[in-house]
Parts: structure tokens; sequence; C-alpha cells
């Protein structure tokens, strides 16, 4: 029970760190990027902003849901 | 970190942070976790519109993320669901006007302040007295332990009779809920459930998940579980109804809401996974100090004149 409870963690400190160094990028790389054109767009274009806006958090989600599954699988994969 | 929607700078690793406890709540108690993201936007110097707005838009993410999760453990009814989205939003509408009535009378600082106090106070009084009740009967002791799986599903309460009782009531249209294991149950209760904890939310702000899960175990009789997952997909119906409307009225900074929930993306799975661990009536009893806090932060500002 010890030993797999263990396992566990490590593998979810694994997950972690990964999902970290890819949120970082992701920080610099996409929202850096997009952060002046969503700006103009809330200024002048609201009701398409708004749409947008659900759109890339919902988008954003099934996303960043299924990364984090996908790295849950690869590294209890490897563990076992 | 500089966000040139709401012109605030705030650390990436604070709104990561503020997500991913939020996201853990979210994902094992079902509620949107606002009572404790809109003052933490506030902390960080956010104006109350946008942490308000902002914070809608990363309720909407970290339910998608929760749900896709409940989804797979079997713990959402998508009937229902969409029944109480409905009702959610026409009740949202109605108490957002109570407020606006309240504004043209000049106190609603203080009514809306009182409300919730008595509110938060009386859901936690009441669902610790229902588990603990639970939790000592002999149908409860054998709930106690750490209970994996499907078994952990089967539900009971203390207050189960008054359940039946709303279950017997037939007021036409009866409709069924073979994913909650409710043979029937009149539409119209569903809806008026739905209603208040929308006409909760538009009144005090938030998902006013706090009521919704609640009235959902006791008033519907949706199991514990159930109730956490489906209550979770209405919100991101009613969260996104929210967010489009705050976003037009200039109120959403969806960059903070994006940062905000990469953290509560993981956050939520922690939570969503971790509810299949635990019996309904612990979940329930652990909710319990969810409401208090909410209470203290309204006693605080009443107090200290500080909105948070």
């Amino acid at each position: 029970m010890k030993k797999e409870t263990a396992r566990t963690v490590r593998a979810f400190a694994i997950e972690l760190a990964i999902y970290a160094v890819l949120v970082i990028a992701y920080f610099f790389l996409v929202l850096h990027l997009l952060g002046q054109w969503l700006y103009e767009l809330e200024t002048h274009r609201r009701y398409t902003y708004a749409a947008l806006a659900i759109l890339l958090i919902i988008g954003q989600a099934v996303l960043l849901e299924s990364l984090t599954t996908f790295l849950i699988r690869l590294i209890r994969g490897r563990s076992e | 970190m500089f966000f040139p929607i709401s012109g605030a700078h705030i650390s990436p690793i604070y709104l990561a942070t503020t997500g991913f406890i939020i996201g853990i709540l979210g994902g094992f108690f079902g509620v949107g976790g606002s009572f404790i993201a809109g003052p933490a936007l506030r902390l960080a110097g956010l104006d109350w519109n946008f942490a308000v707005g902002t914070d809608l838009a990363h309720i909407v993410g970290k339910s998608v993320v929760a749900v896709r999760r409940h989804r797979a453990l079997g713990n959402v009814d998508l009937r229902l669901g969409l029944i109480m989205a409905m009702g959610t939003i026409a009740g949202a509408e109605v108490g957002a006007q109570a407020i606006q009535m309240l504004k043209r009378a000049g106190n609603v600082n203080l009514v809306v302040s009182i409300v919730s106090i008595v509110v938060y106070l009386s859901i936690s009084t009441f669902m610790l007295w229902e588990s603990r009740k639970t939790l000592l009967s002999p149908k409860g002791r054998s709930q106690r332990g750490a209970v994996k799986g499907a078994k952990s599903k089967k539900d009971h309460s203390a207050f189960g009779p008054v359940t039946r009782a709303i279950q017997r009531l037939k007021i036409w249209p009866m409709i069924s809920l073979p994913a909650s294991g409710i043979r029937a149950i009149s539409l119209w209760m569903i809806l008026l459930v739905a209603f208040v904890g929308g006409l909760f939310s538009g009144f005090l702000g938030g998902g006013a998940g706090y009521i919704r899960m609640p009235s959902m175990v006791y008033v519907l009789g949706i199991p514990t579980h159930l109730a956490v997952g489906t209550d979770l997909f209405e919100i991101i119906i009613s969260a996104s109804y929210g967010t489009f409307s705050h976003a037009v009225k200039g109120n959403v900074d969806i960059l903070i809401a994006l940062v905000m929930h990469t953290g509560a993306a993981i956050g939520a799975q922690i939570g969503a996974i971790s509810t299949q661990y635990f019996a309904g009536p612990k979940i329930r009893l652990a909710f319990v100090p969810l409401p208090l806090i909410g209470a203290a932060i309204v006693i605080y500002t009443m107090i200290s004149g500080h909105k948070l």
C-alpha cells in the first residue's frame, strides 16, 4: 500500500513538473502574443471579444485536460 | 505580468496558485469558488467589476475540466443539468433585478450582507447537523470508511424522509432521471431549486453552488456525487451566460482567467478524482466550512468597511 502511494505521489510530482514547464512556455509564447490583439478586440468589438473569451477558456480547458490525462497515462505506464 | 485589458500587474504564479486551490474545492464540492476567487483577485489589485467578470470566465474553464473528469466517473446527469440551467438563468435575472431595486432604494450593501450571512450560516448549520446525524446512524456508519468506486455513490441522508415526501408530490409534468436513480419527480421542483440557486447567484454574486449543491441533495434527492458533477455541468452553462454578459459590459480580462485556469485545470482534476474516495455524508460534512468562509468574508467587509 505504502509502495503504491509513494509511486502515485512520485508520478504526480513528475506530472506537475512537466506541466509547469509546458505552462510557463504557454504563458510567454501564446498569452504574450495574444495580449495586444485581445486588448484591441475588447476595445473595439465587444461582442466578438465576449464570444471569443468563452471559446478561448473552453478550448484551453479541453486542451489542458487532455494534456494532463496524457501525462498521467504516460508516467503511470512507464512506472508500472 | 502586465494584463492590458484590465491594466493590472499581477504575478502569474499568484493567479495559477489561486486557481489551483479553487480548482480543488470546485472539483470536490461542485462549487464555483467565487467567494474565494473574487476577494483573491481584488487583493491582487483588480477592480471589483473585473474581479467578478473574470472570475466567472475562470469558473467556466475550471468546470469544463472537472465535468470531463466527473463524467468519466459517471457523476453527471446531463438531462438534470440542462433543465436546471434554464431555471438558474431565469433566477439570476430576477436576482440581478432585485439588486437594481435595492440600489435605487439606497440600502443594497446592508441588505445583501445580512441576507448572505443568514444564508451561509443556515446552510453550514443544517449540513453539519444532517451529515453528523447520517454518519452516526447505522446506515451512515457503513459509509464511514473511504469507499472507492460506484459503491460510494449510494447515499443516505438523515433528511431522507423529507426528500422522499418532496419526490412524492405529483405536480404535472413528472419526469424521470435514470442517471440519478430517480423514477419520477415534478419538473417544477427541479426548476424551483434551480431558480432559487440562480436567484441567490444574481443577488449575492458568484455561481451559488453553495446553495444549489445542497438543495440538489436534500430537496431533489440526488446522490451527493451526482449532485457535485451535475452542478458543475450546470455551472458551465450559467457561468458562460454570465461571462458573455459581463464581457459585453467590459468586465472580463480573459488573459487573467486563462492564466488562473492553468492552475485550476490540475486542481479541478484532483478534486474530482478525490470524490470517489469519500462517501456522500463525508463530502457533505467537509462542505460545512465553505459557507462559513463566505460569511466570515462578508462580516469582515461589514466591520472594516473594506470591500475585498
